[in-house]
């Protein structure tokens, strides 16, 4: 144990309170995949925000089901930034394949966690070191053999708790709420925690320059991920068709579905399902299936990612102009290709806004937050009921599987808009009616459902060329008409999706515009570049196609900084293509990692494009 | 031979619609075309059962046949969706609304070739309709390329020889679970209507794979998708009788030389036996005779197999309730605002 000895001669025991960083620092967990750390990652997350100190917990993880490194980072953020966070302050290093670059990436003055059984080299001298008995530990618990890998983790839980500081009745409050109560669960894992913090209390002397301390900035707040919170707001959304196909990172969307969708959407008086939820082979079927139903009357809607919807390219085209009504969640990911399945990005922007052959042009939501994945669950319906089309919500890996904290849900402000529609009823009223006829000036038409009981409710839905009465024509100047039409419609859809969120527009000199989860990263960003005399007024679009806002305010700034989470710079591209005669103003500021922004590198974009 | 009461084809049916309002838009198809005359046939026979056209929903996917839905059935709502993925538009459709009585056309390239994937799941998933295939072994609309019905050796000028063993539709229907598979030929009007009306009478997915002979590409002396072909080498199983339950059944046979297969609706087929020993409920035997056919180039005809047990659909796999999705209403679509609360405090 000569590495302990050496760490207790070069620290002192006690730190002066104004060098301890508290409520504001990095925890990193480097784990193997599969070791089963999501329970004891959850369980630190949730005890630090039960302890009122905002946390957003992230997983980055490999496409792998067990070996390959993977790593939980927990920001604690006293002044409540969720972005990720580029510095890396308290390393627990349970991975030894991962280890030598793991203790590189720490700060100075960082603190590493790790097994006393490891072998690896502590190399770096401006680190504190901090060796656990895992084994020994696990051993003496006397859990069962084969759950030992997982409650190994345990002991890092305790370990840093009694370091930091993180209450060990939260940490068991955790546990509860992450079992569901189970007491043996539950009993078995503070087992561990309460022998790791007894096992540090009598053993570490070295105090740790990273404390947490309880705040009051979490009250009210709930916290989840953004595919579960999409999911509940589809659910009361009334979704009544789901067809999808499994892909990371949607899958836990449509999981969420099927975990909330029997405890919510069960008629009282018949104690059927009131919905409908089919594994479909592929993409191709699953878009085919929800484009069936909404054509039949169902709020119908798929997840996936970016290889799903080039999947889905041709059928989207057919939704598009058949004009049927249906949603689809893309959760991104890295492409091209396969990419990495497993990392954030924003690269289907421009392939889910113009997807498929030929003119089309698509509603896209853009959701930033927690709470905007469970206000676009339900507000998509609504818009592509009454839009007859097929309407995308953008979220990403970063946002869709991360924990984030967030204001209470809303319930849905508006009753549902179940769009233009003739029953039997209407038809004798109306009289004459044809399917895509402008009847309103919005481009919207009239549609029938398949089973309405009149003579004249059908009408032949077709992707061949077809005039206002749903004929078949070839004929130039009825799909001229019918392309103005759509055109006109899709002026209607810039006046009713979601407006940009404004944020510090006084005194500003330039503007940044951004999206989706780059959110937090920017909202830091401001602060930081505040400091450095930069005013810059941000915008948060929340939909395609831009609304007027979104010109006003290209107009109004000199340099508009366009921070986007891919390569090409895709709504800097969109920008400009929009406002030709502004492009010159919009300067693109892409990053494509596989990571989600950092405030710092916003920061030191718009710096360097300042100076 | 069983019959029914001979009564004069009524001018009005049981809904009283007269057989018009069962016709749709004058086909763009050849003259003479097979399709042509299965729309006549699903025409005919939606009128005489009485089949309620504003329940119909038509759907196919892309080619010369699936261009049939416009042609017949004008009362009700078609989609026409894209190529070979048909199935998945029905059965989104089907799962939301089961009162539609879902009738579909596809062509041999639109379900063999690139909808084989969708054509199987569907018969996995039981999807409640009716599912023609029209079949003529080649490609029309694109002029005259090899389908992968095409028997071996066929000929084609376009395409020239076709050297690849053909697709069985029946037999991959039987393999995935199918519980009603039928072969029959455009140019046999009264088994093609025999067998409708069975279909439309059964509970599950009903595969008819027609036999329906293209006059532009695929109708010369050698073909075997050729009228000519058809009506020389048909060889029928059974001769078929479809009684409605409302019928009263005068059965004229002997004891073994007939099958009644009696449908979920309580109708009734009654097959009389041509080929001694065959029975269309056995579904090892039903795969032997297909094989034995395609071994010996038999052009075997009739109702191959079926099964009026044991069969769940997908409403009955998703529990669904006899009121439909599409009518439920805004209040049981969307929970109070006390079951969001209750969601919320398991989350702060």
């Amino acid at each position: 144990m000569a590495v302990v000895d050496y760490q207790t001669e070069q620290q002192p025991a006690e730190i002066a309170r104004e060098d301890v960083n508290i409520n504001d620092f990095a925890i990193i967990v480097a784990t193997p995949n599969g070791s089963g750390s999501q329970t004891a990652n959850n369980t630190i997350l949730r005890a630090c925000f039960n302890m009122g100190i905002p946390v957003t917990g992230k997983n980055l993880f490999p496409s792998n089901i067990k070996g390959l490194p993977t790593w939980y980072s927990i920001r604690l953020s006293k002044d409540g930034y969720q972005a990720r966070r580029h510095k890396r302050d308290v390393l627990v290093a349970m991975n030894p394949a991962s280890f030598g670059d793991d203790l590189q990436s720490l700060e100075p003055g960082g603190i590493c966690l790790y097994p006393d059984d490891s072998r690896q080299e502590l190399s770096r001298s401006d680190v504190t070191y901090f060796p656990m008995p895992v084994k020994e530990l696990v051993k003496n618990s006397g859990v069962d053999a084969s759950l030992r890998d997982y409650i190994a983790n345990m002991v890092y839980v305790g370990v840093l708790a009694h370091l930091v500081g993180i209450e060990v009745a939260e940490i068991e409050s955790a546990l509860n709420k992450h079992f569901k109560g189970k007491q043996k669960a539950i009993a078995s894992n503070m087992n561990v925690v309460n022998a790791a913090v007894a096992w540090a209390a009598a053993n570490i002397s070295t105090p740790s320059p990273f404390r947490v301390e309880r705040m009051d900035k979490t009250k009210g707040m709930i916290m989840l991920d953004g595919n579960t919170s999409g999911a509940l707001g589809s659910v009361f959304g009334g979704v009544s068709f789901v067809a999808w196909y499994p892909i990371t990172p949607s899958t836990s969307l449509v999981d969420a579905l099927n975990d909330y969708l029997p405890e919510l959407r069960i008629d009282k008086e018949t104690g059927k399902p009131t919905y409908a939820v089919v594994q479909a082979e592929d993409e191709l079927a699953a878009i085919g299936m929800i484009i069936g139903a909404g054509w039949a009357g169902a709020r119908s809607m798929t997840a996936t990612s970016g290889p799903g919807i080039s999947l889905m390219a041709e059928f989207t085209g057919l939704a598009y102009f058949t004009e049927v009504p249906c949603v689809v969640w893309d959760v991104m990911r890295m492409g091209p290709s396969t990419g990495m399945p497993t990392r954030t990005g924003q690269g289907d922007l421009l392939s889910a806004y113009f997807l498929s052959h030929g003119d089309t042009q698509h509603v896209c939501l853009l959701p930033a937050s927690v709470k905007e994945c469970f206000e676009f669950g339900w507000r998509s319906f609504d818009l592509a009921e009454r839009l007859q089309t097929i309407v995308f919500v953008l979220s990403d890996l970063d946002l869709g599987m991360n924990q984030w904290m967030s204001e209470p849900f809303e319930y849905p402000t508006e009753p549902m808009d179940r769009g233009k529609v003739l029953d039997a009823e209407a038809l004798t009223a109306v009289g004459d009616w044809g399917r895509y006829r402008d009847v309103d000036g919005d481009g919207i038409p009239f549609r029938t459902l398949p089973g309405t009981n009149h003579p004249k409710a059908a009408f032949f839905t077709r992707g061949s060329g077809h005039n206002q009465d749903a004929k078949y024509t070839e004929r130039s100047d009825e799909w001229v008409a019918n392309m103005d039409r759509l055109a006109r419609k899709f002026e209607t859809a810039r006046t009713i999706v979601p407006a940009p969120i404004m944020v510090n527009e006084e005194n500003a000199t330039i503007g940044i515009l951004s999206y989706g989860s780059n959110d937090p990263a920017i909202i830091e960003a401001l602060d930081r570049l505040r400091e450095l005399n930069i005013n810059a007024a941000y915008q948060r679009v929340r939909a395609l196609p831009f609304t007027k806002e979104v010109g006003e305010f290209v107009a109004k700034y000199e340099r508009i900084y366009v921070v986007d989470n891919n390569y090409n710079g895709q709504m800097a591209q969109l920008l400009r293509m929009e406002y030709p005669e502004l492009a010159g103003r919009i300067i693109a500021v892409a990053s494509c990692d596989g990571l989600p922004l950092t405030a710092r590198w916003v920061t030191e974009s718009v710096q360097k494009g300042e100076a | 031979m069983a019959t029914t009461k001979a009564t004069p084809k009524p001018k009005i049916n049981l809904l009283g619609f007269e057989q018009g309002e069962y016709k749709g838009a004058p086909s763009t198809l050849c003259p003479g075309c097979g399709h042509d005359s299965i729309s006549s046939r699903i025409v005919s026979v939606c009128f005489e059962l009485g089949v309620q056209p504003y329940q119909v929903a038509k759907f196919s996917g892309i080619g010369c046949s699936s261009k049939t839905p416009a042609y017949f059935l004008g009362r009700s709502h078609g989609f026409n969706s894209v190529h070979g993925r048909m199935p998945s538009v029905a059965t989104g459709a089907i799962v939301t609304n089961r009162n539609l009585i879902g009738l579909a056309v596809s062509g041999d390239g639109d379900t063999g070739s690139i909808g084989m994937g969708q054509f199987k799941h569907l018969v996995r998933r039981n999807v409640p309709m009716v599912y023609i295939v029209e079949n003529n072994g080649v490609y029309g609309l694109t002029k005259g390329q090899f389908s992968a019905t095409a028997d071996i050796g066929q000929k084609l000028k376009y395409a020239g020889l076709n050297e690849l063993p053909p697709i069985d539709l029946c037999a991959e229907a039987i393999i995935g679970g199918a519980t009603f598979v039928a072969r029959s030929f455009a140019g046999d009007p009264r088994q093609v209507e025999a067998l409708l009306k069975a279909a439309l009478s059964h509970r599950g997915l009903a595969i008819l794979d027609i036999i329906s002979p293209c006059v532009t590409f695929n109708n010369h002396e050698d073909s075997t998708k050729s009228y000519a072909y058809g009506k020389e080498h048909e060889e029928r199983l059974h001769d078929m009788t479809f009684i409605r339950a409302q019928e009263e059944i005068t059965v004229d046979y002997e004891e073994g030389e007939a099958i009644p297969v009696k449908m979920h609706d309580g109708s009734t087929i009654v097959l009389k036996k041509l080929e001694n020993e065959y029975d269309p409920t056995n579904r090892v035997a039903a795969l032997a005779r297909l094989d034995a056919a395609r071994e010996n180039q038999e052009f075997i005809t009739g109702l191959i197999y079926v099964n009026q047990n044991n069969n769940r659909t997908i409403h009955d796999l998703l529990h669904m309730d006899e009121q439909p999705l599409s009518q439920l209403s805004a209040e049981q679509l969307r929970p109070s605002k006390e079951a969001l609360e209750s969601v919320l405090a398991d989350l702060y």
